[in-house]
């Protein structure tokens, strides 16, 4: 019982806010609705004993992913009439690409109703082990199974961290910067001079 | 506790509801009222550290102030700017407050008074403090104003930046204990080293808990990384252009994270509920009675340093954060491991 009513009130929510996200007029909202979709989602997670991917989900999504949209939505100075003017002439491509989602998403559930993947089957069988936890599964697998595909995810996200450094840095010669082992080194009696000057003659330091 | 509630006749599913609406009930009102009693705490430590008096009026020593204060704040009226986004001024700080208090139902009092004893108690802890920011950041977008702005901008990068290492430090932690579930992490610290309860006394992880202490001041925006409200610059910062109930639900929820912190401090370091020392003598004093002396020592620590260390400057806040924590605790992340792999801990 509670489980049926847990699980329609996220799934409303998911969609709802979904569909909130992309027909609200203001960008900040539509944000701030994206968080609740994620939210609702990492619940539906948990109702089908994903805990660690909803934790996962709220961490990454929601606790970061989400902050930078907001971040830089926040700061946009969004001209809300262009936008709109653009809606006609891009409506065809976005009728494409929610064709194409519509296309995969049939497939995808029309795949696993088949129970050709041997990942997830609908019938349970391929279910994590009675008795360990979420982690103890994802751990084991992730490390021995997919070790070189883990290995290798982890290389390309180092690669293109140090490629958006690399495009964004540039070395500016222009700025002092602070060295603050110097400033921690500095003592008073080097950093302060006693000086009697003549009444009528200027100092030199 | 839903056992109980089934011996009244209810079917399982309503025992574990009202039991779960009374273990709320039985950690936030205590819970809140404890927060009334530690500002009140605070202030009178803040006091003495300048040698004043501090609140002395309201009630014997001062004890109701924060009633007063509250009562004070109820009766005032509820200001939004005409200028705000009303929505979201007025969601940003129940966002807050309840996101303060969300994160205490993982949190260990004794062996068995847990609200919720999920595998995954860390990570969850993780999450909503990361959910925290979100109240300042729509306090500041939704005001309207200059300052909260800014406020709200310095708060999501400070969150950010030092919710890394937290993560890094809590993996240590995990590592050692083997396990994300709160109790269990609590139970892996006993008789840790030389009898003595908690990780803290491991000479690999004592840096990570002094991180872990500075990166929840910086993490609850407290004193002296209290960039975000910091009256010199920015006013009151995102809370600004707040007034009455609003202001409040602010004020309670910072405190409560405070709280949050200290019990963190207390179960992820300190041992939790178990007493300091593993004798069997010291284990006939309740285990909450430890736990909330251990939480009650953290929060004088917080008050203390809020009392004593002089305001960050910002960029020296971030440097500390990406310069100093994040590679220092990435190394004791690859130290603890290699420690563990070469001592054969879970073989």
């Amino acid at each position: 019982m509670i489980h049926v009513i847990a699980f329609y009130l996220f799934a409303v929510m998911t969609i709802a806010s979904g569909a909130i996200t992309i027909l609200s007029r203001n960008p900040v909202h539509s944000v701030l609705w994206l968080i609740l979709a994620f939210f609702n989602a990492a619940g539906l997670m948990i109702l089908v004993g994903a805990e660690f991917i909803a934790m996962l989900l709220v961490i990454v999504y929601v606790g970061a992913v989400a902050v930078l949209f907001l971040f830089v939505v926040m700061m946009l100075d969004i001209d809300f009439a262009e936008l709109r003017a653009g809606f006609v002439k891009n409506f065809p491509l976005g009728m494409l690409v929610a064709i194409v989602l519509l296309a995969e998403m049939v497939l995808g559930i029309g795949a696993y109703k088949a129970g050709a993947l041997q990942l997830g089957t609908p019938d349970g069988t391929a279910a994590q082990p009675a008795g360990t936890t979420n982690i103890e599964a994802i751990g084991a697998l992730l490390y021995s199974r997919y070790l070189f595909l883990f290995e290798a995810a982890g290389v390309i996200l180092l690669v293109a961290m140090i490629g958006a450094i690399v495009l964004t840095h540039r070395q500016r010669g222009d700025t002092r910067g602070q060295k603050i082992s110097k400033q921690i080194a500095r003592r008073p009696d080097e950093a302060t001079v006693n000086v009697k000057p003549e009444v009528g003659k200027g100092v030199q330091l | 506790m839903t056992a109980f509630f089934q011996t009244l006749g209810m079917s399982y599913e309503w025992a574990w509801f009202v039991s779960t609406i009374c273990g709320i009930l039985l950690i936030a009102l205590p819970l809140l009222l404890g927060v009334a009693m530690i500002i009140y705490a605070d202030r009178k430590i803040w006091a003495a550290m300048a040698l004043r008096r501090g609140p002395n009026v309201v009630g014997p020593f001062g004890l109701l102030q924060s009633f007063a204060d509250g009562l004070k704040v109820f009766l005032q009226e509820t200001i939004i700017p005409s200028a705000a986004n009303k929505g979201i001024f007025l969601i940003a700080p129940v966002v807050t407050f309840t996101v303060a208090l969300m994160a205490w139902a993982v949190i260990p009092f004794n062996s068995g008074a847990i609200l919720a004893d999920i595998n995954v108690g860390l990570l969850y802890v993780l999450a909503i403090s990361s959910l925290g920011v979100y109240g300042t950041i729509m306090a500041g977008w939704a005001s309207n104003s200059k300052y909260p702005f800014f406020s709200a901008m310095r708060a999501s990068a400070q969150m950010i930046s030092y919710e890394v290492s937290i993560g890094f430090i809590l993996i240590c932690v995990v590592l050692w204990a083997g396990t994300f579930n709160m109790n269990g992490i609590v139970k892996a610290q006993q008789d840790h080293v030389w009898l003595l309860n908690g990780f803290v006394f491991n000479p690999l992880l004592f840096p990570m808990w002094v991180m872990f202490l500075i990166s929840g001041m910086a993490e609850t925006q407290r004193a002296p990384f209290d960039l975000t409200e910091a009256e010199s610059e920015l006013v009151a910062g995102y809370q600004t252009e707040y007034s009455s109930m609003a202001f409040a639900a602010y004020w309670l929820g910072e405190y409560a994270n405070v709280l949050l912190m200290c019990a963190l401090n207390a179960t992820l370091f300190w041992g939790g509920w178990l007493p300091p020392l593993d004798i069997p003598v010291l284990y006939l004093v309740p285990g909450i009675v430890w736990f909330l002396l251990k939480v009650l020592f953290f929060f004088f620590v917080f008050s203390w340093v809020k009392a004593t260390v002089p305001r960050y400057r910002y960029d020296q806040l971030m440097r500390l954060g990406w310069k100093v924590f994040l590679p220092v605790s990435l190394l004791f992340v690859v130290l603890v491991s290699g420690y563990l792999m070469a001592t054969g801990h879970f073989a």
